[in-house]
């Protein structure tokens, strides 16, 4: 069922191309065009069509095709927590 | 493309009026590097007490304007970045900025067409950007934008917009009103739906390649309205900016 937050959620949602900066700070390369593969259900995507809901204290990137979380992203004054265990692989360009 | 993303100290060296709650503004980059149309920068506040704010803002500005960038923003209630730029910032004023940003929803006039750019409000500024990129290129590609806007007196850019649709390259501008029209309106006057999408995107045949920006509302709308009307999911490219920008 369908809550009313999840209306809140939907229609505050991003996507990868939002958190762009953050990406290419954090692993040096330009990170919107990378694959990267759903752990759930395999689909591969680029980093930028990935869903992103970045109004918490982190961001949370959620696959587009199953909406499984893939990868959280968490900033802190100590340092960068990066949960990627939704994802198969991130490929990072060369 | 390994290069550090770095801060640097940008310049008001203008600021123009757009529509009464959009202005554009263009910064002065020591560190200019061209972009790719459809990029965004980032920008950052901060003050005294250590506290910032961060958002992220595309550039409007065609890769060949050389040294400077325009970034459109709209004024958004309670926007902390967005009100410090429309009232507080004049033209001298220094901005910190981190980019180019961006390589998903990036178009160039070497990808081709036919074209479909579909813009809610100021999602229009990186379609703007590809329109200057593609008239400065002297691209041909058949390209069509749909643009969504509240009323007459919100569309950004509507008379360089009518210009560009004059100039016999090959691009036609189609504009919808969801609040209010002018009495002599011919244009849509609805949000953007499935039977809209395939009267614009009917004579760019079956697989245009199609990039939509906007409040995700109506990305959301646009883009299930494409694959109602059969565009395959690999040929739309979406950036969304939540419920009414930040």
């Amino acid at each position: 069922m369908e809550t009313e937050a999840d209306d809140v959620n939907r229609a505050m949602m991003l996507d990868g191309n939002a958190v762009a900066g953050r990406f290419a700070a954090l692993f040096g390369a330009e990170m919107t065009t990378s694959l990267t593969e759903c752990a759930s259900c395999g689909q591969d995507h680029m980093m930028g069509a990935l869903l992103a809901f970045t109004h918490a204290p982190g961001v949370v990137l959620r696959c587009p095709s199953c909406e499984a979380v893939m990868i959280k992203l968490v900033e802190t004054p100590r340092g960068v927590y990066l949960d990627a265990r939704g994802a198969a692989f991130v490929r990072i360009a060369r | 493309m390994n290069l550090p993303l770095q801060w640097q100290l940008a310049t008001i060296a203008a600021v123009r009026s757009e529509t009464p709650e959009v202005k554009t503004f263009s910064l002065h980059l020591p560190d200019w590097m061209r972009h790719r149309a459809g990029q965004h920068y980032d920008l950052r506040l901060r003050a005294a007490d250590g506290y910032e704010a961060q958002r992220s803002y595309s550039i409007a500005s065609a890769p060949e304007t050389e040294g400077q960038v325009q970034l459109t923003i709209e004024k958004i209630n309670d926007g902390e970045v967005s009100s410090f730029l429309h009232e507080v910032a004049v033209v001298g004023d220094r901005i910190e900025v981190r980019g180019p940003i961006g390589g998903y929803f990036v178009w160039e006039a070497a990808l081709g067409g036919p074209l479909l750019l579909i813009g809610g409000g100021s999602g229009v500024v990186p379609l703007m950007a590809m329109l200057r990129h593609r008239a400065a290129a002297g691209s041909r590609v058949p390209t069509r934008l749909l643009l969504s806007a509240r009323s007459y007196d919100d569309l950004i850019y509507r008379e360089e917009l009518d210009a560009l649709a004059a100039d016999g390259s090959g691009f036609e501008v189609f504009y919808t009103l969801t609040r209010s029209q002018p009495s002599d309106w011919h244009g849509y006057s609805r949000r953007i739906d499935a039977a809209m999408l395939a009267t614009v995107a009917g004579p760019l045949g079956r697989t245009p390649l199609c990039y939509i920006c906007g409040p995700t509302l109506l990305v959301e709308a646009a883009a299930n309205g494409l694959a109602e009307i059969g565009v395959p999911a690999n040929r739309i490219r979406t950036e969304r900016f939540g419920p009414s920008g930040s």
